[in-house]
């Protein structure tokens, strides 16, 4: 996808994080995005998630398919391995990906043509997977490269720039994966940097799938009165659920939320998350409960935003698998090919 | 019949799909194998799980011949719904064996096919209890019954049945019974042996019998692949099953199992997953059908243009569309060929049998990653899932997997910058590093258009570099892939060329020509791109045949296409009714038309 090269001038006296490394090293290609599109803010928060999370760039692959939301693996982390893939089907290629390196970081970007409506079969089979991956779909409720199209995600009544209003019921990614078995899955708001760098360190840090839906308006296509994902509409019906910081490995917990309650929740690789419940009412950790409160939610036009289901017990693709620690690709020969003798001995079963 | 057939005819047995008649069928085929004879059996089975009429054909061929031999000897007729049609088809002078607990309808007779009524399903149900054991020891009744008609060594199979069942004595018992029912009763009832019969012999020493598709996982194992992804599709699906077989056997311990097998939500998740764990370094590949090629083809499109390595198993089956699931063709030579939109040209593997199933599926790899781009074993049902004797298979020990140009993080430490698709040594292939392995290695994968350092472009002429480049690194394929291999004539004027699974038949019908008069030549075509000797071959010989099992000579399209080649050049004999073809279609074609060209 195009971008428009970065100067190279640094700031000497930038911040560095464990690994020597400024927020400009974990930055990619100047935006060919129009100016003010909410996945430029997406962006943004993936820089500074990756950059405090003191993680090797090129320890990381970023994919994405077809879209506007694809082109922005572009845009951050150019020091990553990069792969834009075909029309919806990113989720296998990261299947594939991860299958051979089990100790990569693995970030999808999608939107909501790429997951909802083309992908819809990969987004739902990589859920099931319970692939270890954070998967970001840059929201939208509309087709921008094709010049303002509905996608699957438009919301019932929502007015496009011109014509008629939409008629189809949304397809909601977070209800999907709920109910389909995800493990980890939030929804934010490409405007609300403070949620969404932290869901973000969370979903990486996650083993398994991580999916963050971020609404994201278009500003060409979708950011007028009587859109239901313009920053305005966003902004006046959004509620905040429940509120999650991140606290890397061996950092100590200081609980800076002012009050309600607070539950820290242990990752894999040490860190911890910590939950506050905005709405006490809100269970994190009941599929059924939380469907049913963003539905309602829903159906009174509020977006609710925040983790909205965890469950960091259930056991990702390669422990499903029973797949070797070492990564598949890493495996020496001899390992892999049983060689002449344990042939000649195999071939006397097909006397 | 005129005289008697030793070792030298076709056994068929008529039955319906479900009713376990494939095991005592496999005692037969195995037992006539293990007593030293050539045979190889092909099922033809229906789209279907239960109900249906099923059939599975054994060659036993002293010469060893392999194809489908056109005629029946000696019928099993199980099958009362095929009854008109089995008794049709045995040749004068053969037998043909029913089920006499019910009365024979002497409509179906003929006089000159000897019929031998034996009363299977009577026998087990006297001798068994339960609906599901008589059902299974009717079949193995007519294997004992078979044992005395066709003089097929006892001891033989008593070996197998134990080989089978190991320590489930009640089981091997239970056959044991069933087998003795059938030959007793056909000693007492019948001359036995009949004309066609068997005699021990040693010419089936050093050989196996496997099909196709396993051959084809065993390959995939010696080869080092890790990753298999795949949708179930008939008739590909036995080749992972057999590759899981295999990884569970020898890849498999405390650690962890070295392999992931990815059962997909369909082929276009298959070929993305492949294309993803290649692309990570990787040996991965998918096995499929003409169907799954059609559904991986963007994907296969973006593979060729981002030079990702990729194996994919085409078993070909019976289209266009669903076609017939169940039988064979050769009618996916041009989607392999060419397979996804866009100037796109794939390197394809054409086996012949399942050793070289089994040595192609090696080859594959090493190709694949050498020249960076998707590679296509073209096999067939009939290849796959048949049972064939081979020689046994062989592994050199000092053969190691070629990975390509891969640049390591010590190569990539070392190196001022890297760019992906810069041809350094204009080979017509760059190097390419593999994510995670050093920062310096990092780049951009895209399917849209790049330059030859691996960016964005949209520029005319650094769009058009790497696509000749491309073009030149597949013209380098053609040295690298199996060359196509000649044998028969070497002055004559008629040559013939067929590849896959026609071999058998060409083989077999090569020497009906020689006794006929006509010293051909036969070129067996290997690989695609061609290689110079197949045009060598075409410009020395009169008249050039083209075997093909597809309606629309698919492979002269392609030799037209890729060596210029003049469509009339090339004479067509095609066979394309979804079952193997036979050496006899092909002496008559050749005469027919030899006869033709006199007259006109």
């Amino acid at each position: 996808m195009s971008h428009i090269a970065k100067p190279a001038a640094r700031h000497p006296g930038q911040p560095v994080n464990k690994l020597g490394f400024s927020e400009r090293d974990y930055e990619g290609g100047m935006s060919t995005l129009c100016a003010g599109c909410g996945h430029d803010s997406i962006t943004a928060a993936l820089v500074k998630a990756f950059f405090e999370l003191d993680i090797e760039p090129h320890r990381v692959a970023k994919l994405s398919g077809i879209g506007c939301s694809s082109k922005t693996p572009a845009y951050f982390l150019s020091a990553s391995h990069g792969f834009n893939s075909v029309h919806g089907r990113m989720p296998s290629v990261v299947t594939g990906a991860n299958a051979a390196e089990r100790s990569m970081a693995y970030v999808g970007v999608s939107g909501d043509g790429d997951s909802l409506s083309i992908g819809i079969g990969q987004f739902a089979h990589a859920v099931r997977r319970n692939l270890n991956m954070l998967y970001i779909i840059e929201n939208n409720g509309v087709y921008g490269l094709t010049k303002g199209q509905f996608s699957a995600s438009a919301d019932l009544g929502s007015k496009p720039k011109k014509g008629a209003p939409n008629q189809l019921s949304p397809i909601d990614p977070v209800n999907m994966a709920i109910s389909m078995g995800a493990s980890f899955v939030a929804r934010s708001f490409s405007g609300d940097k403070d949620q969404l760098v932290p869901l973000i360190k969370a979903g990486i840090r996650h083993d398994g799938f991580a999916l963050i839906d971020v609404i994201s308006p278009c500003v060409t296509f979708n950011d007028h009165d009587g859109s239901t994902k313009s920053y305005q509409y966003t902004r006046d019906n959004i509620v905040e659920t429940i509120h999650t910081d991140f606290v890397p490995p061996r950092q100590e917990i200081t609980v800076d939320f002012a009050s309600g309650e607070v539950t820290s929740v242990r990752l894999h690789d040490g860190s911890h998350m910590l939950l506050k419940k905005v709405d006490k009412a809100y269970n994190a950790d009941d599929r059924a409960a939380a469907i049913s409160y963003i539905q309602h939610h829903q159906a009174e036009g509020r977006v609710v935003t925040g983790l909205l289901y965890f469950d960091g017990a259930e056991p990702e693709f390669h422990q499903v698998s029973g797949t070797c620690q070492e990564p598949l690709r890493d495996l020496p020969h001899n390992e892999l090919c049983p060689g002449s003798e344990a042939l000649a001995k195999l071939m006397k079963g097909y006397r | 019949m005129s005289g008697h057939k030793v070792n030298n005819f076709v056994l068929k047995m008529a039955n319906v799909n479900g009713t376990g008649s494939a095991s005592a069928n496999g005692l037969v085929s195995k037992a006539i194998f293990r007593m030293g004879v050539p045979m190889s059996a092909k099922n033809f089975f229906p789209s279907n799980i239960q109900g249906l009429p099923t059939w599975y054909e054994i060659r036993i061929s002293g010469d060893g011949y392999r194809a489908r031999a056109g005629q029946v000897d000696v019928m099993v007729a199980m099958n009362a719904q095929t009854y008109k049609r089995d008794v049709a088809e045995v040749c004068s002078g053969g037998y043909l064996i029913y089920d006499s607990t019910w009365p024979w309808d002497e409509q179906l007779s003929r006089d000159d096919v000897t019929f031998i009524g034996v009363p299977f399903a009577r026998m087990a149900s006297e001798a068994f209890t339960g609906s599901r054991i008589r059902i299974l020891m009717k079949n193995v009744i007519y294997a004992g019954a078979l044992a005395a008609l066709l003089d097929i060594d006892m001891a033989v199979i008593k070996q197998l049945l134990k080989d089978q069942f190991g320590d489930k004595q009640h089981l091997i018992d239970a056959n044991h019974k069933a087998i003795a029912l059938g030959y007793d009763f056909a000693k007492e009832n019948f001359d036995c042996p009949l004309h066609c019969r068997l005699e021990s012999d040693s010419k089936t020493d050093g050989q196996i019998v496997i099909d196709g598709n396993a051959a084809a996982a065993l390959g995939c194992l010696y080869a080092g692949a890790t990753v298999g992804a795949w949708y179930p599709i008939t008739p590909s699906t036995s080749l992972m099953d057999a590759f899981a077989g295999y990884c569970n056997k020898f890849r498999s311990g405390d650690e962890g199992n070295r392999f992931m097998i990815i059962q997909a939500e369909d082929e276009l998740a298959a070929i993305g997953m492949v294309v993803g764990a290649s692309w990570n370094g990787a040996r991965a590949f998918t096995p499929t059908s003409g169907p799954g090629i059609s559904l991986m083809s963007e994907f296969i499109g973006f593979a060729y243009y981002t030079e990702i390595p990729a194996v994919l198993f085409d078993i070909q089956r019976v289209g266009p569309s669903t076609g017939m699931p169940t039988r064979t063709q050769q009618c996916d030579i041009l989607i392999c060929a060419y397979a996804s939109h866009g100037d796109t040209q794939h390197v394809c593997l054409y086996p012949a049998n399942p050793e070289e199933c089994f040595e192609m599926a090696a080859d594959a790899f090493d190709l694949a990653e050498r020249l960076q781009t998707p590679v296509f074993v073209v096999s067939d049902l009939d290849i796959g899932m048949n049972e064939w004797a081979c020689p046994e298979f062989t592994w050199d020990d000092a053969r190691r997997p070629d990975r390509g140009e891969v640049l390591d993080a010590e190569q990539l430490a070392a190196i001022e910058k890297f760019h992906r698709y810069l041809d350094d040594d204009n080979d017509g292939i760059a190097a390419r590093s593999l994510p995670g392995v050093h920062p310096k290695g990092a780049y951009f994968t895209r399917g849209s258009g790049h330059n030859k350092f691996g960016g964005y472009t949209e520029d005319a002429d650094e769009y058009q570099e790497v696509l000749d480049r491309l073009k030149f690194k597949f013209n380098e394929a053609r040295h690298r892939v199996p060359a196509a291999v000649e044998s028969g004539a070497h002055d004559g004027e008629v040559g013939i060329i067929a590849y896959g699974s026609s071999d058998g038949a060409m083989i077999e019908a090569l020497d009906r020509l020689k006794e006929q008069g006509l010293d051909a030549a036969y070129l067996r075509i290997r690989g695609f791109p061609f290689g110079s000797e197949v045009q060598k071959f075409i410009d020395r010989h009169e008249v050039v045949f083209i075997v093909e099992q597809n309606r629309d000579a698919q492979m002269r399209t392609l030799l037209m296409n890729d060596l210029g080649v003049r469509r009339d050049d090339l004479v067509p004999l095609l066979h394309y009714s979804g079952l193997p073809i036979y050496a006899d279609f092909i002496v008559q074609g050749v005469l027919n038309h030899l006869q033709q060209r006199k007259t006109a």
